[in-house]
């Protein structure tokens, strides 16, 4: 294999697939847009497979596990009694927190945070609080007294791209699953957390129903991420898509194909009002896919 | 239908842009931005040798450092960081200075609605003060989404808590070319209508988006020609101040 760069289309012919992925990955991914298809035998608009298992944590209150692809994401929701701010006394209140663990990506190292953790992270909060489907009086206990803190950790165990799509699948997974523990008022006018041996003494206080009550969620957010090179629009990129084309731009939407969130942060390729039509369009395909999914895992569940 | 603004504004008028160029006299670059109270201060430094362990080294390497006014940084500080950086990047020629980094810090001075469209202008109003190559400049503004359907432009602290959802959009400069029409459409469409950068909170449905667009693209348009006549050279600009 000798040969200067310059003369990589006569290498092309002798050099092995892998080499030629390694050393022209942009010339290796364009030649397959060409015939709109990607390396991983995906049509354009097509994204990786999606599956969802509820209850990944036994410890938690809720949880699941997503996985789009080889992404993987798990999430899990602990519940704590705590007093409510005093200009939003019957509202409870979601912390969303986003880990990208050193196992996730040969990039991450133990001691640096990755940069995407901090973005995704906000991102989360942001489109969570901001697409309503939780609704934070329901978290209510005692008006002005003591509502619920729900804690919503979401790790990545694997990143292979579309990091954020996943870890909002997972968060919205992870509340249809919540059961709120039972609680009741102590001798000290503290609230505590029923336990089985409990329930045989008389309850003071039944600040909540008997039933472990589970939240109603409605207009569920679901995301999906493009990218765009050129005059194409590749749906759900994998890890080494995002690395060499960097424009990315993810469209969150609502069951009812509200708008929730239209982020693009920068990058190469300017954005026109068609592809943007496009990108809508696969997103709100996306949704229907991942809505069934959902209920599908929510379903199964049930049966259990 | 006329919507009340509490400063008497229009729903289509911005606020007051007052840019200032070579404020900090040891960057190699600096400007100030205040639309209205909100008010940014950025400063560059670069090219400097090297680039950071990860980064391609063919290319020159831009980082940026977010400043609240208050408090520490965390994770909105480290959004509005990538947000800038990859915009940025997108507008820098990257490939002239390779194995560089470029080095944009912001300050806040005092937010009042609208901060990140501000950071991004006055980010750009410093690198063209620093003589950093760029392809364009970036014309960052900002639309809400008020309760009764209309689109407000350039909104206020107060305005933007209230409204149900606001968008910050990035355009391209708008074009004064000596070449004919048509010859700078891609595919039928203008090439300053495409966005650089879109980042939006709250719930709007798709159409109001694309009103939003419309509006923004509109205003960037007019903000474009306001920072074209107000970057061009001073007469007295110092030319050994760089270095």
């Amino acid at each position: 294999m000798g040969g200067s760069a310059n003369g990589a289309t006569d290498l092309s012919s002798e050099m092995e697939v892998d080499a030629f992925r390694r050393l022209f990955p942009l010339r290796f991914h364009e030649r397959h847009l060409v015939e709109s298809v990607r390396p991983d035998a995906r049509p354009l608009g097509k994204a990786r497979e999606t599956s969802l298992a509820l209850g990944a944590v036994g410890s938690a209150d809720g949880s699941a596990l997503a996985k789009i692809g080889c992404t993987t994401m798990l999430a899990a929701i602990k519940m704590e009694v705590m007093t409510p701010a005093t200009d939003a006394p019957d509202e409870g209140c979601v912390a969303i927190d986003f880990h990208m663990p050193a196992i996730c990506s040969p990039i991450v190292r133990p001691g640096r945070p990755a940069e995407a953790a901090p973005v995704v992270s906000k991102q989360l909060s942001d489109t969570i609080l901001s697409s309503g489907m939780i609704d934070l009086k329901e978290l209510s206990l005692v008006s002005g007294k003591a509502a619920w803190m729900a804690y919503l950790d979401i790790y990545c165990l694997d990143a292979d791209g579309a990091l954020f799509d996943a870890a909002l699948l997972a968060a919205a997974a992870a509340f249809s699953h919540l059961q709120i523990p039972v609680v009741s008022l102590n001798d000290d006018g503290r609230i505590v957390v029923v336990s089985k041996q409990n329930e045989v003494e008389k309850l003071k206080n039944k600040p909540v129903n008997e039933e472990k009550r589970k939240l109603k969620l409605k207009g569920i957010p679901f995301a999906l991420t493009c990218i765009l090179h050129k005059n194409y629009i590749l749906a759900d990129p994998t890890a080494e898509e995002e690395s060499i084309m960097e424009t990315l731009i993810t469209i969150v939407l609502d069951s009812s194909c509200q708008l929730v969130s239209l982020y693009k942060p920068g990058g190469p390729a300017l954005a026109y009002e068609s592809v943007i039509q496009d990108c809508i369009a696969l997103s709100r395909q996306r949704v229907r896919e991942l809505q069934t999914i959902l209920n599908e895992a929510i379903s199964d569940m049930e049966v259990d | 239908m006329a919507v009340d603004r509490a400063d008497g504004r229009t729903p289509n008028q911005r606020r007051p842009v007052a840019c200032t160029r070579g404020i900090l006299h040891r960057a190699h670059g600096s400007a100030s931005w205040a639309q209205g109270d909100t008010k940014v201060i950025a400063a560059v430094y670069g090219p400097k040798a090297g680039t950071r362990k990860n980064e391609n080294p063919e290319k020159a390497c831009i980082e940026v450092i977010w400043k609240p006014k208050t408090g520490q940084s965390g994770k909105p500080e480290r959004e509005y960081e990538m947000v800038l950086k990859k915009t940025l990047q997108s507008i820098c020629l990257l490939n002239v200075h390779p194995n560089t980094t470029t080095s944009i810090v912001i300050q806040v001075v005092n937010d009042d609605g609208a901060l990140l469209p501000c950071a991004i202008n006055a980010a750009c109003a410093a690198l063209v003060d620093a003589g950093i190559p760029l392809k364009h400049l970036a014309v960052a503004i900002c639309c809400c989404m008020a309760e009764g359907g209309h689109i407000l432009l350039d909104p206020s602290k107060i305005e933007e808590q209230k409204v149900k959802a606001f968008v910050y959009l990035v355009f391209p400069n708008s074009m004064v070319s000596v070449l004919p029409q048509g010859s700078l459409r891609l595919g039928g469409e203008l090439m300053e209508h495409g966005i650089i950068t879109s980042v939006t909170h709250g719930m709007m449905a798709v159409d109001d988006y694309f009103s939003c667009l419309k509006l923004g693209r509109a205003a960037a348009a007019e903000l474009s020609d306001l920072l074209r006549s107000s970057l061009k050279l001073k007469a007295g600009n110092d030319p050994s101040k760089a270095g």
